[in-house]
């Protein structure tokens, strides 16, 4: 659902799609310096599943499409392979601006939904910052297990073989699901978490 | 005294019976024979990886890994901090410049820090395992300490992308990287020079959450390591290791390929070269067993 923020967002910005995103996306200043050459357009992996490559959502960002750039899937297929930065001929942190576009539709609801690596995103996000580090058991079995508990069993009765090979090849540990490693100072790590997203949120103008 | 001393990062794949537990393992015992000391950092955080972004933000991003150098900074002075992952070391690297480039960004870390009673003084250098080896002792330090070359054995050296860009090693190109060829040839190994899917990305993080999409760029990845000859693919990377090599099956499945092709790490080869038996190469945590190393490791050899 869109949210109160989108609307903050929308009254505060208008027309002005391209300003929204120097001012609240990571690396967002960079848009303009885009000079459309479409190199980058043939460097992503998943390009042929992509609605809309970087060369093209940064155009329609100039071009103030905003619904369709935040409500694109483009930016959860992005593999963080970073072909295009090394090939961009303007240096553009291309894949950090893909990525805070997506982080940017996530908070303003307006991201697809049920889309998997949105899913996934979250699911990591909460898993490493409950007690600072990643549990692969649990992250696992909590993307399972997002589509309900039936399509949960059939995703883990697939993924047995793989399960039990790491098991066997010592790589994988069942106790991790109750508690896990993590570091010692949670406190201190979560209370400095919340901080920062404070402060970006003043600075970005996401709170009064 | 150690030859070399370190700031280490594992990682959280990397801890005790993590997905990559076989690499801290051999990087354990390849930095034993090559007298380089490795201390973890006290209470490291992980770093959230490539993709975490949804629920983060930049500032938790630097933050999160700022956390990390103070850590170094106040405990181990005067040491490199050095990552073993490909994705821990660009997201820590990454984050270094960023802080290092910007003093309000700097600020606004350190304001974020005090919650944790730390501070970053933007000393600490972040390094990949990779560069230590190549930078700090060097290939013909390396060689030195091979008691059993790997003769007859054509890797397939898979680097990847996030070891090799943005950032990269220095030298090296990002379309052909040669290093990792060049270290198998170090310990008498056959490197497939001509392996046209070196930097071919496997999908990262997106093997969970996009498996087709993801396996067809794994199949591309195993199938040129097979017409090339390779016995094995070695790779610096502990995500790209894991998704080349655990999800062989499901490619199977899904294209009717006969794929077993063993995914090792050059610390594993290093080990074996180095004398290392098989258990301390941690060759038993490999899925597709790497048959031909283990049968090196378990021929008599002088140490
Ligand atoms: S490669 Fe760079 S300049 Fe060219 S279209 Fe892509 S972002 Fe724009
Ligand atoms: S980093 Fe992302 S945007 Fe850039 S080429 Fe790779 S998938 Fe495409
Ligand atoms: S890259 Fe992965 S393994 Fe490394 S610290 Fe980050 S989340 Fe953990
Ligand atoms: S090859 Fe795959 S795992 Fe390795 S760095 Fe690239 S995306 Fe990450």
């Amino acid at each position: 659902m869109p949210t109160a923020l989108n609307e903050q967002a929308l009254a505060r910005y208008r027309n002005d799609f391209l300003r929204e995103v120097e001012e609240r996306v990571d690396e967002g200043g960079w848009v303009k310096m885009c000079m459309q050459c479409g190199v980058c357009a043939g460097s992503c992996p998943f390009g042929p599943h992509w609605e809309h490559s970087p060369q093209k959502i940064f155009m329609m960002i100039r071009a103030g499409k905003r619904e369709e750039v935040l409500a694109s899937d483009s930016m959860w297929m992005c593999t963080s392979c970073y072909n295009c930065v090394v090939r961009c001929p303007r240096k553009l942190p291309i894949t950090t601006i893909m990525h805070g576009l997506a982080t940017y539709a996530h908070r303003l609801g307006l991201a697809p939904k049920r889309q998997p690596t949105r899913d996934f995103s979250v699911i990591f996000w909460e898993n490493f910052t409950r007690n600072g580090r990643a549990n692969e058991i649990r992250l696992m079995l909590r993307l399972w297990f997002r589509d309900g508990f039936g399509a949960g069993i059939r995703k883990a009765l697939a993924m047995k073989e793989v399960g039990l090979g790491m098991l066997r090849a010592k790589r994988m540990s069942p106790f991790e699901i109750f508690g896990g490693h993590g570091v010692k100072d949670v406190k201190g790590f979560q209370a400095m978490i919340r901080k920062a997203q404070e402060i970006e949120d003043r600075k970005r103008g996401f709170s009064k | 005294m150690a030859n070399k001393d370190y700031a280490f990062y594992p990682g959280c794949t990397s801890h005790y019976r993590g997905s990559a537990s076989n690499y801290l393992v051999s990087v354990e015992s390849m930095c034993r024979t090559l007298d380089v000391k490795l201390t973890q950092i006290p209470d490291w955080n992980c770093c959230g990886a490539s993709v975490s972004y949804a629920g983060s933000g930049e500032l938790a991003r630097h933050v999160i890994n700022a956390r990390n150098f103070a850590l170094a900074e106040q405990h181990l002075p005067g040491r490199d901090v050095v990552a073993t992952c490909a994705a821990c070391w660009l997201n820590a690297r990454e984050s270094k410049e960023q802080l290092d480039a910007s003093a309000g960004l700097l600020a606004d870390t350190n304001e974020a820090l005090k919650e944790a009673g730390l501070r970053y003084q933007g000393i600490a250098s972040v390094r990949h395992m990779v560069e230590v080896l190549i930078e700090d002792l060097g290939y013909e330090e390396l060689g030195r300490h091979v008691v059993k070359p790997l003769e007859g054995v054509k890797f397939a050296g898979y680097v990847g992308c996030q070891t090799n860009r943005p950032f990269g090693i220095a030298g090296e190109s990002f379309e052909n990287p040669v290093y990792l060829d060049k270290l198998v040839e170090t310990v008498g190994g056959q490197a497939v020079a001509d392996y046209d899917q070196k930097v071919t990305c496997c999908g990262g993080a997106l093997a969970v959450s996009e498996p087709e999409k993801s396996q067809a760029q794994i199949k591309d990845i195993v199938e040129s390591a097979y017409d090339h000859g390779a016995d094995m693919i070695v790779t610096p990377c502990p995500l790209c290791q894991a998704n080349v090599e655990i999800y062989q099956a499901d490619v199977n499945q899904r294209y009717g390929t006969k794929f077993n092709m063993p995914v090792t790490y050059y610390s594993q080869l290093m080990t074996v070269a180095y004398g290392g038996s098989a258990e301390e190469a941690a060759l038993d945590g490999q899925i597709i067993r790497a048959t031909r190393l283990e049968e090196i490791a378990a021929t008599p050899g002088k140490r």
